[in-house]
């Protein structure tokens, strides 16, 4: 059996769907930014698998991967500069306790 | 044949690494499992002909975006109480279970239209030619430029000692 562009999306979407479990259901707030990464990177296969089977001579997936790379690191280290923050002054990095903006 | 084994091997890495992320308990070994679905992931970019990506991934994601995590885990340790869950887990889980039942829905009843050619194989000279062209993608480059100088300065303002 030869590997299509639907074992791809289909990685990709189980990957999501993983990171998105995570992202939502754990308390501990570093483990929630590395679930978004993963997220990140489920979004990542796909594009360059559109790219390499779809348009493959173009390679905007892969430019458009290359993008979010970046806004995926810029998001890395201001998420971390704010948990180290809240760290800080709550000597707590548990969400379910970080409720200061709650309404 | 090669490439049918290799791209299984790294779905199952993928998948078993980002499945312990969530479920292991000490979250020191949740970021070495971040960081080795990381790898597999650069594995799967091999297998796409995706040469200067995989080289990236390895660079960004393994090289420094792990060591970032890391870092806020050491700073962090005095209270980490593990990785417990929250009291939403089961409607969580429905959604994923629903959310990925869609996408796979989709995926597989959607006529796509493949392109007959190969894709190129050294992507480098291509990409780059892409990005820094006349009518490429220059502007998106420039900005993302501005967005990491903008998020260099927010994280070392906001954890600044006073």
């Amino acid at each position: 059996m030869t590997i299509g562009l639907e074992h791809y999306l289909v990685l990709s979407a189980l990957l999501f769907c993983i990171g998105l479990y995570g992202a939502l259901t754990r308390r501990n707030a570093v483990i929630i930014l590395m679930c978004i990464e993963l997220m990140l990177n489920a979004v990542n296969i796909s594009l360059v698998a559109f790219s390499s089977y779809i348009v493959p001579l173009l390679l905007t997936g892969q430019v458009f991967a290359i993008f979010v790379m970046v806004v995926a690191a810029a998001e890395v280290a201001v998420g971390l500069a704010i948990i180290l923050a809240i760290y800080r002054h709550l000597t707590d990095i548990d969400v379910n306790n970080i409720n200061l903006m709650k309404w | 044949m090669g490439l049918t084994i290799a791209f299984w091997i790294m779905a199952v890495v993928i998948i078993a690494a980002a499945l312990s992320v969530i479920f292991l308990r000490n979250v020191f070994r949740a970021a070495l499992m971040l960081i080795l679905c990381f790898i597999a992931v650069a594995g799967i970019y091999i297998t796409l002909s995706a040469d200067f990506l995989a080289a990236v991934q390895i660079l960004v994601y393994v090289g420094a975006i792990s060591v970032l995590v890391i870092l806020a885990i050491m700073m962090t340790r005095e209270v980490q109480k593990g990785n417990p869950a929250n009291k939403m887990q089961i409607p969580v889980a429905v959604v994923a279970a629903v959310l990925l039942g869609i996408l796979v829905y989709a995926v597989t009843c959607t006529p796509w239209r493949l392109s007959p050619s190969a894709p190129l194989t050294p992507t480098t000279v291509p990409l780059a030619t892409r990005l820094f062209s006349e009518n490429g993608f220059i502007l998106p480059v420039e900005i993302g430029a501005l967005l990491l100088l903008a998020a260099i300065l927010g994280a070392i303002v906001i954890t600044r000692e006073k």
